[in-house]
């Protein structure tokens, strides 16, 4: 008989938990709040970019190691990895942005307008100068996490949705809590970072891959989905407001979905997505054992990058009571 | 040492605290550079209902002096509104004033700065008025209230460092015993030595810091070259000339040709 584990909360860290564990011979039961797994998860509102590089632009050496990880272990659980890459572009005037992201990243080739062109012709024309990140991948966060849950529960995994639990009311030897921001309660220094992002729906352009548009106020990207769908995000404000878009934000995502294309003027606007990603005070995730309960948390805008790593560490902790863990914490507050 | 509104920092560089690639980056940042001023920005929705208190909180613990900021409003009214926000947030009469006239420059509205100013000055706020180096706003500034003025160097985010050195030199000349604070446009420490070697009071930078690939040795770098800069202004610079001087004294030298 194998370990036994349990599972709180089926967002993308919770999932890859269990697909990590029921991997490893383990048996799991989750418990999610939500109604299906992802309900009232933030990885619901994810861009499903894996692009450890690009994230190295801002995030530290950890993001980058640990995310190089993510799109071979997402193509082994679910069918909706595609691998074409990143392109990243700035407008003329702010071409120094793009300097100053080359400077800060690696693994991408520089491109002129017509090699551009080639990888995206609807782009042609538009852009004299891109990076592409040729390894980079990108999935549909919502058909990942509808895959996950889909293979869990193959594997024999039990899920009780609309089942809201806190550790203490379960008995198991050990739990896994992956329940995001709402862990607050006991981790002290989590605090919310709100995302906005919209689903447009456009018949008229094709990408084939994110497409990151560098400016000095508002970075932002366009993830291409399924039937004519652009997800278009992000916006990161130090808030922990789960409900609602500001007009602001709204016009920066808009406006610089416009600058990279002008047809989006024509979009429809599908969605609006609004929450809080659960981070510590240096953006780096956490594994942390207390007894019997080991909490995963904090992985800011990288559910989807970090979760598979994350999965191997937890999974690595609760098969092994003496693991030590590996200190992924920097700097201050740590 | 200088004194704004009463307080006379240690440090003459001001950071700002948005951009930093953590939270855990900044602090580090603020802890080896010395800094004991530190801007914030605040947004009237993470205000509402206090959903940025995770984030004020860690700027509490940095243990430093918070100037609250009113960067990206553009009108009177919007500003006046996130600076109460913001008194009441930081327990904290000190503002910064920043009305935006041009949002490709995100140039100061000086007009609406000055209305803005005095309405925050007759309520009993400190105003830090974010400026151009025009003299006839900066005196209208005083006139309204502020003790205080941060004129640009560039636009803001553009690392462009003094655009204007003649307008800033008048500035100084101008308000010999007003402290004057260059904020905005600053991108090396080379800038910001140059700032203060003309007799500037402090630096208020944000994005030279935040944005570089070691924000905290960039912090490091703005602290060090700010006191060089300073002690430059104090130690009295030489002038320039158009000829050679010979630092070796040519008397008593011996004619070999």
């Amino acid at each position: 008989m194998g370990v036994h584990v349990e599972i709180i909360g089926a967002g993308v860290v919770g999932l890859a938990c269990a697909a990590e564990l029921l991997d490893r011979g383990a048996s799991v039961t989750l418990h999610e709040r939500g109604a299906f797994a992802g309900a009232q998860a933030c990885s619901w509102f994810a861009g499903g970019m894996l692009a450890p590089w690009c994230e190295g632009e801002s995030a530290e050496e950890p993001v980058i190691r640990l995310g190089g990880e993510a799109a071979d272990w997402w193509e082994r659980h679910v069918d909706c990895v595609v691998r074409n890459g990143t392109l990243v572009l700035a407008p003329s005037r702010d071409r120094s942005e793009l300097r100053r992201f080359g400077q800060r990243t690696s693994h991408f080739s520089e491109l002129d307008g017509d090699a551009i062109a080639r990888l995206e012709p609807d782009l042609a024309g538009r852009f004299s100068k891109g990076l592409f990140f040729e390894g980079e991948a990108h999935l549909d966060p919502r058909k990942a996490l509808a895959g996950l849950t889909e293979r869990v529960l193959a594997a024999g995994a039990t899920i009780h949705f609309s089942s809201e639990v806190r550790a203490s009311d379960l008995s198991g030897a050990v739990v896994l809590d992956c329940r995001g921001l709402s862990a607050r309660d006991e981790l002290a220094d989590l605090r919310g970072v709100k995302g906005e992002m919209l689903l447009l729906r456009s018949r008229d352009l094709h990408l084939g891959r994110p497409v990151r548009l560098l400016h000095p106020r508002i970075p932002l990207y366009v993830v291409p989905r399924a039937d004519g769908i652009f997800m278009v995000g992000a916006t990161m404000i130090e808030s922990a407001d789960r409900g609602r878009i500001s007009a602001r934000s709204m016009l920066e995502l808009l406006g610089g979905a416009y600058a990279l294309h002008p047809s989006f003027g024509e979009a429809e606007v599908v969605e609006i997505g609004v929450d809080a990603r659960p981070t510590f005070p240096d953006n780096l995730p956490r594994v942390i054992r207390r007894g019997r309960v080991i909490h995963i948390n904090g992985l800011y805008r990288h559910g989807f990058l970090l979760s598979p790593a994350m999965a191997r560490m937890a999974a690595d902790a609760a098969l092994d009571p003496a693991r030590i863990l590996e200190n992924l914490h920097s700097g201050e507050f740590a | 040492m200088a004194s704004f509104y009463g307080y006379e920092p240690k440090s003459r560089l001001f950071l700002g605290t948005a951009q930093y690639p953590s939270p855990a980056i900044l602090a580090e940042a603020v802890r080896l550079s010395g800094v004991d001023i530190v801007t914030v920005s605040l947004r009237r929705e993470s205000g509402e209902g206090g959903a940025g208190q995770a984030f004020w909180s860690l700027i509490k613990e940095l243990g430093v002096r918070v100037l609250p900021n009113t960067a990206g409003c553009h009108s009177v009214k919007e500003a006046v509104t996130t600076a109460h926000m913001a008194r009441e947030v930081f327990g904290t009469d000190w503002i910064k004033l920043e009305v935006i006239g041009e949002d490709d420059t995100l140039q100061p509205d000086v007009v609406g700065l000055i209305e803005a100013a005095k309405i925050l000055s007759d309520d009993g706020f400190s105003v830090f008025p974010y400026t151009t180096e025009d003299i006839v706003v900066g005196g209208r500034l005083l006139d309204a209230g502020c003790e205080v003025l941060m004129p640009w160097g560039a636009p803001i985010g553009s690392g462009r460092g003094l655009n204007n050195l003649y307008g800033l030199r008048t500035m100084r000349q101008h308000f010999p015993g007003t402290p004057l604070v260059v904020d905005a446009g600053i991108g090396l420490p080379s800038h910001a030595a140059q700032a203060m070697e003309i007799g500037y009071d402090a630096i208020l930078l944000n994005t030279a810091v935040a944005k570089a690939g070691d924000p905290a040795l960039m912090a490091q770098a703005f602290a060090m070259a700010i006191t060089a800069g300073r002690q430059a202004f104090e130690a009295q610079p030489i002038e320039a000339r158009d000829m050679a001087a010979p630092s070796t004294p040519v008397m008593g030298k011996a004619f070999l040709s």
